[in-house]
């Protein structure tokens, strides 16, 4: 229990401050050390292929993936001086309906989360004691259950991968482009 | 005394409040794409313990497609971002309001 605690309160803690941040470097940092605490409940669930992959594909790769736009993108800040400019001559009551429609939807989930903690009707959900699921059910049912949806995976992988590549290649070939207007890079 | 299934339900639902808070408050696109992420591992952490509630495998498995999806949204998600960034200098969401009616 009090391992479920110090997880519970590593993660929410390491989340608020991933949205409490300026810097968006501090935030991925942040957000590692909250999956980190997760993995550690899966643990706890005995789930271990969902700690492993936790660690290797989120906090190795996807984060990674991010830290390396972060720094590449080199804006370590939220509001750069052209954003300040242009948000002074906006008009301020622009984002006025924005935050109200977020804060009643916040209060909506706080006043769920409230209803949830206190009308169960007294079935507090113990787990029934089971075994740790091995890899090998999860092998199995994967590749005869789950074989179609499987296989949808890789091609929207695939799908990802070539439309990834094209949004963020630099435009050096000419003549077939995508009505950008013809600037300096795109010179024969 | 060991933690129940309202537990693991609770701490999901704040993971996911605070990723839903962080998409409206924050004006930072790549602060928004991490809040996605933190809504996506409550939900995935939902999955794991209904999984283990009902003692079956199936929620690790949908876990693993999740990530998949996550994985592919970071990446379409993050090249967009790039691509923006090389239009405006800017990563606030506000200053792309060129389709906005």
């Amino acid at each position: 229990m009090t391992s479920f605690y110090l997880f519970g309160a590593v993660a929410v803690g390491a989340s608020l401050l991933v949205i409490a941040q300026r810097n968006p470097v501090y935030s991925v940092l942040l957000l590692i050390a909250s999956f980190g605490a997760l993995s550690g409940l899966y643990v706890l669930l005995d789930a271990p292929f969902v700690a492993v992959i936790q660690i290797i594909v989120y906090a190795g790769a996807i984060m990674v993936l991010f830290l390396f736009v972060v720094m590449l993108l080199n804006a370590p800040h939220e509001d750069t001086e052209q954003d300040l400019e242009r948000m002074a001559s906006r008009r301020p009551a622009a984002a006025g309906g924005v935050r109200i429609f977020g804060g009643a939807l916040a209060a909506g989930l706080l006043v769920e989360l409230w209803w949830a903690l206190t009308k169960n009707g007294g079935e507090s959900g113990v787990f029934p004691g089971g075994a740790v699921s091995s890899v090998r059910t999860i092998g199995r049912s994967l590749f005869t259950d789950y074989a179609f949806a499987f296989e949808v995976t890789s091609v929207l992988i695939l799908v990802a991968m070539v439309g990834a590549v094209v949004l963020a290649r630099r435009e050096v070939v000419t003549g077939l482009g995508r009505g950008r207007p013809p600037g300096p890079r795109t010179l024969k | 005394m060991m933690p129940t299934l309202n537990d693991y339900l609770v701490l999901s639902a704040i993971l996911f409040a605070i990723g839903t808070a962080g998409v409206f408050v924050r004006r930072n696109l790549i602060t928004i794409l991490l809040s996605i992420e933190i809504m996506l591992n409550a939900v995935n952490l939902t999955f794991v313990a209904f999984g283990r509630a009902l003692g079956a495998v199936d929620g690790q498995i949908l876990v693993f497609f999740v990530m998949t999806v996550a994985a592919a949204e970071a990446a379409v998600g993050l090249a967009i971002v790039i691509d923006l960034f090389r239009h405006r200098e800017s990563l606030n969401p506000d200053s792309f309001a060129s389709l906005k009616w």
